[in-house]
């Protein structure tokens, strides 16, 4: 099996980035916004993987494994707070939150 | 004993600091127990320490204590220190045992107040700064003590300031005492720049050994130090605050009206004698100052119809008999006069103040009338108070320390007939507008009903008071009745004798008589103006517009009104006028540019999650093309 290239590798992990990236940019629902980061979070463990294989070290997926467990912290506390968020605004709108404006 | 001097003034402060402290956690009884119990105090020790320096006098008749230097800085380092001769002894203990006996009365009298805490902790505060005033070894330290009770006497006038007449009255005395204050202040720089010293003794012997008298410094000196002493004293021409001082509680204008820190001025000119003596031409403005008040002050108090402005021009007037005294050089007299005064006039506001308590706040004399019998106490001690203001002959304090300085001004070397005959004038005036006072307040019909009668601690001060204004004069007696004068013997070791023309007319008990005619004839006068015509007192009351030169007394000369036009008015429209000049915009541009930039950077913070993500984004992205492309 072909090892796929760095070059390649990276690519992927920048268009995945920028996919969740302008997805949060771009819907309000609360949850896409979640599955936008964590799709995010995904191309920096990419780019993690990608980088370990291309130099052989292992490092790249132990980081991997680091960045699985931050993201599933990451998902527990951010459904709480969108349940909390539904109870008291009724909606999943990110742009309702902005009482703390200046 | 004489040691211990330190705790007189300490004990008051120590007071205040703990009513300041503890404020809303304290009854107010603990309140009362420390506001009246820490001057009690105070004037026990005061009290011991006075028999102490009377029975064994310290070498050359004079203590002082130095507790530590202040600061030290250009040649300048004045000390914390006490200084006790025969003339602070007696001021001290006049201050301690009057201003306990008022504080006792506080007690009762503020009972009902809502700030009887605060009430307390300004008052302790007035008797530490008063204390340190009389005590102060240097002129910086008697400035502190003097601007302190300055602001005492502030706080206090304007105490119920939840009207805001009394804040403006306040406002008022602050204002124009700081107008002598200022000239006081300067008269210090004056004499340190002179003669390099602040510490009072070595000043004046200073003073005596390098200026000459009549020297242009010398009367400099005296002349800004003058200044002080109108601004405090209530004196021509900055006397228009003190008949509004009456704005405060009545227990306030007896203590610091009236009492003590009024005659602030005539201490500073005793314990300055040596540069007044340097200066005649200013020590004869002091008493021509001294004359013209005190019947400026006669001729406003007879038109007055409030109770505590009658007394407030009484007391104006009897500080220009002690600035009358001072200018003929009869320092003793004056301090004799501070003493008897501080009775009679405490006295007679207290027993004002249980009249007043009595009919619900009444001010107005003509709505009192006929409580004679309601109010025995009160009647009985404003009787011997307004007796010993007149001073009746022999059997009140009055009589013997305002004799001695309408015989003074005569028979002193720096004395002239015309002093003598202002003087006289005065009391003729004296005993009329203090027996008008007499016979509308307690005489005739009662018009308001008596709603609340005194207890033993508003009593107890007016017996006190009332037995020291008969007995507080013999201990200074004339020459006709056998010379009996240990005061003067004691203050003749702190003051210069008064020189005295031999065999002047002035001493001789013929004087006397006149001088006591004089006063008989006044009450006589009163009783025939008001007690013997009713119709007239009616028609005088009721008058719906009153005789011209009435009101023209009533507002004190019109003195209010001038000094409006002359310097408020301008003054204030030099302010508006002033409004627009090139500091203003170059101020209200740095504000102007503050409020712009709070209102972009406000815009910025609007609350949008998605906006701060792309922000941070747009900043992530430019931060790492500027890392990767440099």
């Amino acid at each position: 099996m072909a090892a796929v290239s760095l070059d390649h590798g990276l690519i992927l992990a920048a268009i995945l980035f920028v996919i969740g990236f302008v997805g949060l940019l771009t819907r309000r629902n609360l949850i896409v916004a979640l599955a936008c980061i964590e799709i995010m979070l995904n191309a920096a463990g990419l780019a993690f993987v990608v980088a370990g294989a291309r130099w052989g070290s292992a490092d790249g997926q132990v980081m991997f494994l680091f960045v699985l467990a931050m993201a599933a912290a990451e998902v527990a506390v951010g459904l709480a707070l969108a349940i909390r968020f539904r109870q008291s605004l009724g909606r999943l709108d990110v742009d309702d939150a902005d009482e703390m404006k200046g | 004993m004489l040691q211990l001097l330190w705790i007189v003034p300490a004990l008051p402060a120590a007071g205040f600091v703990v009513l300041l402290l503890l404020n809303r956690h304290l009854s107010r009884r603990a309140t009362a127990l420390i506001g009246a119990g820490s001057v009690g105090l105070s004037a026990v020790v005061a009290i011991l320490i006075a028999v102490s320096f009377i029975t064994s006098p310290p070498p050359g008749d004079a203590y002082r204590q130095v507790l530590w230097t202040w600061f030290d800085t250009g040649g300048l380092a004045p000390q914390i220190a006490f200084y006790l001769d025969a003339m602070s002894v007696v001021f001290m203990v006049v201050i301690t045992f009057v201003g306990f006996l008022i504080h006792l009365y506080s007690t009762e009298f503020m009972e009902r107040d809502e700030g009887f805490t605060r009430f307390f902790m300004y008052m302790n505060l007035f008797v530490a700064s008063m204390l340190v005033l009389v005590l102060a070894d240097n002129l910086l330290l008697l400035y502190l003590g003097w601007e302190g009770v300055g602001m005492c006497s502030y706080l206090l006038i304007a105490f119920w300031q939840k009207d805001v007449q009394n804040v403006y009255c306040g406002r008022k005395a602050f204002i124009v005492t700081r107008v002598g204050d200022t000239a006081l202040i300067v008269g210090l720089f004056l004499l340190f720049t002179q003669l390099h010293t602040l510490e009072i003794q070595p000043l004046m012997a200073g003073a005596a050994k390098n200026w000459a008298a009549g020297s242009g410094v010398a009367v400099a000196a005296a002349a800004l130090l003058l200044g002080g002493a109108v601004g405090k004293s209530a004196q021509l021409p900055l006397q228009t605050w003190l008949p509004d001082a009456m704005a405060g509680p009545t227990p306030v204008s007896a203590l610091i009206h009236a009492a003590t820190m009024v005659t602030a001025g005539v201490y500073l000119i005793a314990r300055t004698n040596v540069l007044f003596t340097l200066a005649p031409d200013v020590r004869l403005a002091v008493a021509i100052i001294g004359t013209v008040t005190l019947l400026y002050a006669c001729f406003s108090a007879l038109a007055q119809h409030d109770i505590k402005r009658v007394l407030a021009y009484s007391t104006m007037s009897q500080i220009g008999y002690m600035f009358l005294a001072l200018g003929v050089a009869g320092w003793s007299a004056a301090i004799f006069h501070f003493m008897t005064h501080a009775f009679f006039k405490a006295l007679l506001f207290l027993a004002a103040g249980v009249v007043i308590e009595a009919l619900g706040g009444e001010h107005d004399i003509f709505k009192m009338g006929g409580l004679r019998r309601k109010l025995p106490t009160a009647f009985w001690a404003f009787i011997i108070g307004a007796a010993s203001l007149s001073a009746l002959p022999l059997i009140t304090d009055g009589f013997y320390s305002k004799d001695l300085i309408i015989e003074t001004s005569l028979g002193a070397v720096d004395g002239n007939a015309w002093l003598w005959l202002g003087a006289l004038a005065g009391s003729l005036l004296t005993s009329i507008y203090a027996f008008r006072l007499v016979f509308v307040v307690f005489f005739g019909e009662q018009q308001t009903p008596v709603t609340l009668h005194p207890r033993w601690r508003m009593k107890l001060p007016l017996v006190v008071l009332s037995v020291l204004s008969v007995v507080g004069g013999f201990v200074w007696l004339p020459g006709w009745m056998g010379g009996f004068h240990p005061f003067e013997t004691f203050l003749d070791t702190a003051l210069p004798v008064t020189q005295t023309v031999a065999g002047s007319f002035a001493y001789t008990g013929v004087a006397a008589l006149l001088t006591s005619l004089i006063a008989v004839v006044g009450v006589a006068l009163a009783t025939v103006w008001l007690v013997e015509s009713r119709a007239a007192l009616a028609r005088f009351a009721a008058r719906p517009t009153p005789h011209d030169v009435q009101t023209f007394w009533l507002n004190g000369w019109g003195f209010d009104w001038l000094y409006e036009h002359v310097f408020v008015i301008p003054v204030k429209w030099f302010a508006r006028v002033a409004r627009g000049d090139l500091v203003e915009p170059a101020f209200s541009g740095i504000a102007w540019l503050n409020l712009q930039a709070w209102r972009a950077l406000s815009a910025s913070q609007n609350g949008q999650l998605r906006v701060y993500i792309g922000v941070a984004g747009v900043g992530l992205a430019v931060i790492v093309a500027f890392v990767v492309l440099r």
